[in-house]
C-alpha cells in the first residue's frame, strides 16, 4: 500500500475503491448506493437482492483489515430515502453489528438527502475533520480542502487494443473525489467535464493497485 | 398430379403467361389439399415464395372470406419489395380480392391497432412482430381462424435464438387454431429432415411433406488468379482490386462480397483507386445507416450501379438488380453460403450464374478449391440445431402472460411441443417462471414487487398493466452493442460502430467508413463526430460476427493435403509450397493432428493445424497459453486462423501431448470463460431477452449522470451470490455454442490424444506462413493483466507529459 499526501495528510487509496486515514484510523467511502437493486425491482427490472450484502460484505473486510476505528460515508449510501427500510434482514444484521463497532458517519447525499432509518451511526450534511471539509459533491468555489464523492470517477483507456475500466479517485492539490464503493455502481469518464468542472484544473486520476499508486493526467 | 385443380383466375394467369406451374408448386398444392404440414427446399429463383401462397392464394379464390387465413414469416425487415413482386403483382394480375398486409417495428402504430381489429386476408410480419402480436388478449381471436403460417428463409435463422421465438410462437398458434397448417420455405441444405423435425408439431417429422425444386443449371465458378500466382499472406484477396475492376466493366452488375465489414471498406478502397472508367459502385454493410443502405438497394433496383461491394447484410432475401456476377472476396468459409451468394447472380434457373472465388492466401485457395468441390458435389454444410434458449423462452412466456392468464402444466405442454424445447423439465420451467416472476432469486427480497401473481385457480397473470407496458417497450430478440452515431457536423448520419471501437479512437484519429476516410473531430456520449479526410485511414475493427471455416470445407481441405493426386489441379506455386512442406516437415493424414515446433528470431514457435475454425482456435490460443504458462513455458502470445494456431514463447515446447489434453477443457475452460469478458457479453444479451434489464433505447441515454448499470456489475453480483441463477445458465450456453466453438475444440483435443503427429524442425515450415503473417495477434495476460496494462499506459503518459 503506497501513502499518498493530500492536504498535509498522509492518505492510503485501497484498491477497493476506499481512502484510509492512517493518522486517525479512519475509512472513507463514497456512493454505496445501499438498496439501489430493489428500488430497480420495484419498477419490473429484477436486479438480484444482493448488492447491498455484497458492498456490506467488502465493507466489512476492509474495516477488519485496516482496523478502522471511524467510518465516513460521503453521501448517497442508500439508493433512495427508503432505502434503508427494504435492507434484507442479512444486510441489516451486518450494517447494524457494523455501525456499532466502530464511529460511524452518515453525510447525506441527493439521493438519501432526509435519510431517516439508518441502523446506527450520525447523519450529516456535511463536516470539516482536521480541517478538510466533506461533502457530498464538490463545490467549485470551496477554498479549503475538500473531500467528496457523487461522481463515481472511473477511467476508461485503451491500451494495446484493450479496454481497461477501472473505479479511479481524481485528485488535485485541495479536492479529492472518491470512487463509488457500492456494488452495483457504475461509473463516469473521469475526464467527463462535469468532473473537471467541478474539481479545476490540474486534476489527476489516481488508481490504486495492490503496491502502487498509478497517477494519470486528465486534461482540462 | 392427384387432383390438384387450379382455380380459373389462377389457371388462367398461368396460362396467359405461357407457363405452366412448377412440379413443386403443384405438390405444395397437394400437401395443403391433404391438410398437411410442409417444407420446400428449392433453389433461389425457383418461384419459391409464390410456390409457398399458392395454395393460399388457391382458396380465397375459391371461398373469399373476411379474417386472417395466412401469416407470413420472414427473418426480414425491408419486405416490401420482395413482396409487391412476388405476392401483390400477381395477386393484382388474377384479379383477385385478397387483401395483404405489412407488419414490422416500422408501421405506424394506428395501422397497428387498425390490424389487429381488422386484419387483412394475409399478414406479412417477422418473429419478432409475431411475438408482439402474442402479448395482446385480442390475439386469440384474431388468430382462431388462421389456416396456414408461411415461414420463408427458415434455413438463415431456425437455429438462433429468432428461430426459437418463432419455435415457440408457433406453438401457441396452433394452441389457438388448432388446423393451422406449418409451411416452411428453405433454400437448399444439406440436412432437410432437421428443418422438418423443427417446424413439426411436437417434433413429428412424419406430418410434414418435403418438396423438393427442380435443380437449377449448375453454376459456373472460376477461381481468380492474377498471373496464376497466390499470396503468401492476407486473407483478403485485396491484391486482386486490378482484375476484379475488369469483372465489373465487363459485366451488367457484380456483386462483391466480403467476410467483414471492414474488408468490405478496404476493398471498396481498392476499387475505387482502379476504377479508372469512374464506374458507379457502391457498399453495403449492417453498420451503415439504414437511409444509406436504402439508397443503394434502390440505385441497384434501378439498375444505377455496376458493382456493390457487401457483406452478410446481402445474404438474404431480397431480390433486386440484374446481377450477372458474383465475387466472393477471400475464402467462402462454407459451401451453402457460397452456394447462397451465387444465387444472386441470374435468377433464372435455366441460366447457369456466373461466380469468381478471389482467395487471399494458400490455405484460401485450398478452401476456394474445397468449396468449389462441394457445390459441384452437392455437398453442403450441417447446421447444428441445439436446445432451445431460456432467454427467449422467458420473453416469450411474459408475452403469453400479458395476453391472458395460464395454466403452468398447459403451458409447459405447449412450449415442449417445440422440438427444441421439448427436452425442458418441469424444475427448469418453474424456475424461468419465478425468474421472470421476481427475479427468481433463493432470497426473496421483491415478494412486493413480483410482476406476476398466481390466481386462486393457480394461473399465472400479470400483476400490473405497466409491466405489460414495460414487455412490449423491451421485447426482441436482437441485441446489438452499444453503438455510437457516426455523423458529420451538419448531422449528417452515416451508420453506426461499436462504443468498444470508437473508445479507441481520439481526435484526429482517421479510419475508412461508407466508404470514406473519416477524421475523428470529437465524441459525445452518442456520437462520433467526423469530418472527411483525403488523409489515409487506419483499419476499422467495428461489429461483425467473424464466421468460421465450415466442418464440410475443413475436411476437404485436409483431404488435399495428404491425397497427391489432387496436387496437380492446383497452380505451381500451392503445388510447390505443399512438396516442400512435405520435404521439410510432413503433410497430415486426415483425422490426424499435426504440431510442428521451430525456433525463429529467439523465440520457440509451435504451430496446430487444427482445421477447427478461427473461434476455436481462439479459444485454444487462449488455453494453451494459460497451461505453457504454468509449465514455466513463458509463452509470449499467440495467433490463430481458420486453419491452425501458432504460439510463441521463450521456452521450448518439447512435449505438446501434455498440452492438448483433453481435461484443459474442465479446468483451463472453465476458469478463462468465467474471467475473459465473453461471459460478462452473452450475460448482457440475454439479461436484455429476458427482460431482467431494459434496452437502452437510441437517444435515451442520459448524457453527464450516469443513470444506467452495467450488466456486468449484476454479473458479478449474480455470479457471486447466486451462481445457479437461470440467466447465467443461459450465458454460459451461448459462451459455449457460439463464442468459444467448444464443440469442434473437443473434437480437435480428441484428435490430439489419438493421432498428434508432432514434428520438430529447425526452421519455419511452409505450411506455418500464412498464420504467421497474419495480423491481429493476442499478447499473453500474466497475473493480474489488466494492472500490467494500466501500468505500461502511466508510463506512456508521464513520458508523453514530461516537459524538458
Amino acid at each position: 500500500m503506497v501513502r499518498f499526501s493530500f492536504a498535509g495528510e498522509e492518505l492510503i487509496a485501497l484498491r477497493a475503491g476506499a481512502l484510509f486515514w492512517p493518522r486517525r484510523r479512519a475509512l472513507i467511502v463514497a456512493d454505496l448506493h445501499f438498496e439501489k437493486a430493489s428500488w430497480f425491482a420495484r419498477f419490473g427490472q429484477m436486479l438480484p437482492p444482493y448488492d447491498s450484502i455484497a458492498t456490506l460484505a467488502d465493507l466489512t473486510a476492509l474495516v477488519a483489515a485496516t482496523e478502522a476505528r471511524e467510518l465516513w460515508c460521503l453521501g448517497d449510501s442508500f439508493h433512495d430515502p427508503r432505502g434503508c427500510e427494504r435492507l434484507p434482514a442479512k444486510a441489516r444484521e451486518m450494517l447494524t453489528a457494523l455501525t456499532a463497532s466502530l464511529r460511524w458517519v452518515w453525510i447525506t447525499g441527493n439521493h438519501d438527502a432526509g435519510l431517516i432509518d439508518h441502523c446506527g451511526g450520525e447523519i450529516i450534511v456535511e463536516a470539516v475533520v482536521d480541517g478538510i471539509v466533506m461533502r457530498h459533491e464538490a463545490e467549485a468555489d470551496e477554498t479549503r480542502p475538500e473531500m467528496s464523492g457523487h461522481f463515481h470517477p472511473k477511467l476508461r483507456l485503451n491500451v494495446r487494443g484493450r479496454n481497461v475500466a477501472r473505479r479511479c479517485f481524481v485528485a488535485t492539490p485541495a479536492k479529492l473525489v472518491l470512487p463509488a464503493f457500492g456494488a452495483l455502481t457504475g461509473g463516469l469518464d473521469a475526464g467527463h467535464p462535469e468532473i473537471v468542472r467541478a474539481v479545476g484544473p490540474g486534476a489527476e486520476a489516481l488508481v490504486a493497485l495492490d503496491d502502487r499508486l498509478l497517477r494519470f493526467p486528465l486534461a482540462a | 398430379m392427384a387432383g390438384v385443380t387450379l382455380p380459373p383466375a389462377i389457371a388462367g394467369w398461368f396460362a396467359a403467361r405461357g407457363w405452366r406451374p412448377r412440379r413443386h408448386q403443384l405438390e405444395m398444392l397437394d400437401a395443403a389439399e391433404a391438410g398437411r404440414h410442409a417444407l420446400l427446399v428449392a433453389a433461389t429463383g425457383a418461384g419459391k415464395t409464390l410456390a409457398g401462397f399458392l395454395p393460399t392464394l388457391s382458396e380465397l379464390a375459391e371461398r373469399p372470406a373476411e379474417g386472417l387465413h395466412t401469416l407470413y414469416v420472414s427473418p426480414l425487415k425491408a419486405l416490401a419489395v420482395d413482396v409487391q413482386r412476388n405476392l401483390l403483382t400477381p395477386i393484382g394480375e388474377m384479379g383477385l380480392d385478397i387483401s395483404v398486409e405489412t407488419r414490422t417495428g416500422d408501421t405506424p402504430s394506428d395501422r397497428k391497432a387498425r390490424q389487429r381489429q381488422r386484419p387483412p386476408n394475409i399478414l406479412l410480419t417477422t418473429p419478432e412482430s409475431l411475438s408482439l402480436l402474442l402479448s395482446y388478449p385480442d390475439s386469440f381471436a384474431l388468430f382462431a381462424g388462421l389456416r396456414t403460417i408461411v415461414v420463408d428463409e427458415v434455413h438463415a435463422f431456425a437455429t438462433g435464438k429468432r428461430g426459437d421465438l418463432l419455435a415457440l410462437g408457433m406453438a401457441r398458434l396452433q394452441r389457438i387454431a388448432p388446423g393451422m397448417r406449418r409451411v416452411a420455405l428453405s433454400a437448399t441444405v444439406a440436412d432437410a429432415d432437421a428443418y422438418r423435425a423443427w417446424l413439426a408439431p411436437d417434433g413429428d417429422i412424419d406430418a410434414v411433406t418435403l418438396v423438393e425444386g427442380e435443380a437449377g443449371a449448375e453454376p459456373d465458378i472460376a477461381i481468380l488468379l492474377p498471373e496464376g500466382r497466390v499470396p503468401w499472406a492476407g486473407h483478403s484477396g485485396r491484391y486482386a482490386a486490378e482484375q476484379v475492376m475488369a469483372e465489373i466493366e465487363q459485366h451488367r452488375t457484380t456483386l462483391i462480397f466480403c467476410n467483414t465489414r471492414s474488408l468490405a471498406e478496404l476493398i471498396f478502397q481498392d476499387l475505387w483507386k482502379a476504377n479508372a472508367l469512374q464506374l458507379p459502385i457502391g457498399i453495403h454493410h449492417g453498420s451503415l445507416s439504414r437511409e444509406a443502405r436504402r439508397k443503394v438497394e434502390q440505385a441497384m433496383a434501378d439498375g444505377r450501379l455496376r458493382g456493390l461491394v457487401a457483406t452478410a447484410s446481402l445474404d438474404l432475401g431480397v431480390d433486386w438488380g440484374d446481377v450477372d456476377c458474383v465475387i466472393q472476396m477471400g475464402a467462402p468459409k462454407g459451401s451453402s453460403r457460397l452456394l447462397q451468394r451465387i444465387g444472386r447472380a441470374n435468377h433464372r434457373l435455366d441460366e447457369p450464374s456466373e461466380a469468381i472465388l478471389v482467395p487471399g492466401n494458400r490455405f484460401e485457395y485450398l478452401e476456394a478449391r474445397a468449396a468449389l468441390d462441394a457445390v459441384e458435389a452437392g455437398a453442403l454444410d450441417h447446421e447444428a440445431f441445439r436446445e432451445g434458449s431460456l432467454d427467449v423462452l422467458a420473453q416469450h412466456l411474459m408475452a403469453c402472460a400479458c395476453a391472458a392468464p395460464f395454466d403452468e402444466g398447459e403451458m409447459l405442454a405447449e412450449v415442449r411441443s417445440a422440438l427444441t424445447y421439448s427436452a425442458l423439465t418441469a424444475e427448469m420451467f418453474a424456475r424461468v417462471l419465478g425468474f421472470i416472476r421476481d427475479g427468481g432469486y433463493s432470497l426473496r427480497a421483491y415478494d412486493r414487487f413480483k410482476r406476476l401473481t398466481q390466481n386462486a385457480d393457480g394461473s399465472w397473470r400479470v400483476s400490473h398493466p405497466r409491466f405489460i407496458q414495460q414487455h412490449r417497450m423491451n421485447a426482441g430478440i436482437i441485441v446489438e452493442a452499444t453503438m455510437l452515431n457516426v455523423r458529420f457536423n451538419n448531422g449528417r448520419t452515416l451508420g453506426k460502430v461499436e462504443e468498444a471501437f470508437a473508445a479507441t479512437l481520439s481526435p484526429g484519429d482517421t479510419f475508412f467508413f461508407a466508404g470514406l476516410s473519416c477524421e475523428v473531430v470529437r465524441i459525445d456520449t452518442e456520437d462520433l463526430i467526423v469530418r472527411a479526410t483525403s488523409r489515409p485511414a487506419r483499419i476499422p475493427t467495428y461489429g461483425g460476427a467473424r464466421m468460421p471455416i465450415s466442418t464440410n470445407l475443413a475436411d476437404r481441405v485436409r483431404g488435399f493435403l495428404w491425397d497427391r493426386d489432387q496436387w496437380a489441379r492446383f497452380p505451381d506455386d500451392v503445388r510447390e509450397w505443399l512438396e516442400v512442406q512435405d520435404y521439410r516437415s510432413a503433410l497430415p493424414k486426415p483425422g490426424q493432428l499435426l504440431v510442428e515446433t521451430f525456433p525463429r528470431e529467439g523465440r520457440h514457435y509451435m504451430v496446430a493445424y487444427g482445421f477447427e475454425g478461427w473461434n476455436a482456435h481462439q479459444s485454444l490460443g487462449m488455453l494453451l497459453t494459460k497451461r505453457m504458462e504454468t509449465m514455466g513455458l513463458k509463452p509470449l502470445g499467440f495467433v490463430a486462423s481458420d486453419y491452425s494456431i501458432a504460439t510463441y514463447s521463450l521456452e521450448k515446447v518439447t512435449d505438446p501431448a501434455r498440452l492438448f489434453s483433453a481435461d484443459i477443457l474442465e479446468h483451463e475452460f472453465v476458469d478463462w470463460v468465467q474471467q475473459s469478458h465473453l461471459l460478462k457479453r452473452a450475460f448482457r444479451e440475454v439479461a436484455v431477452i429476458g427482460g431482467l434489464v431494459e434496452r437502452q433505447h437510441p437517444g435515451k441515454r442520459k448524457t453527464g449522470k450516469q443513470v444506467t448499470f452495467s450488466t456486468d456489475l449484476i454479473y458479478d453480483v449474480l455470479r457471486r451470490y447466486e451462481p445457479e441463477h437461470v440467466l447465467l445458465r443461459a450465458a454460459w450456453a451461448d459462451a459455449r455454442a457460439k463464442m468459444t466453438d467448444v464443440g469442434r475444440l473437443a473434437n480437435l483435443l480428441d484428435r490430439a490424444a489419438e493421432t498428434m503427429l508432432h514434428v520438430d524442425v529447425e526452421r519455419v515450415t511452409p505450411l506455418a506462413v500464412p498464420v504467421l503473417t497474419l495480423i491481429g495477434r493476442e499478447r499473453v495476460a500474466t497475473g493480474l493483466a489488466d494492472d500490467a496494462l494500466l501500468i505500461e499506459a502511466e508510463t506512456l503518459a508521464a513520458e508523453a507529459m514530461r516537459i524538458d
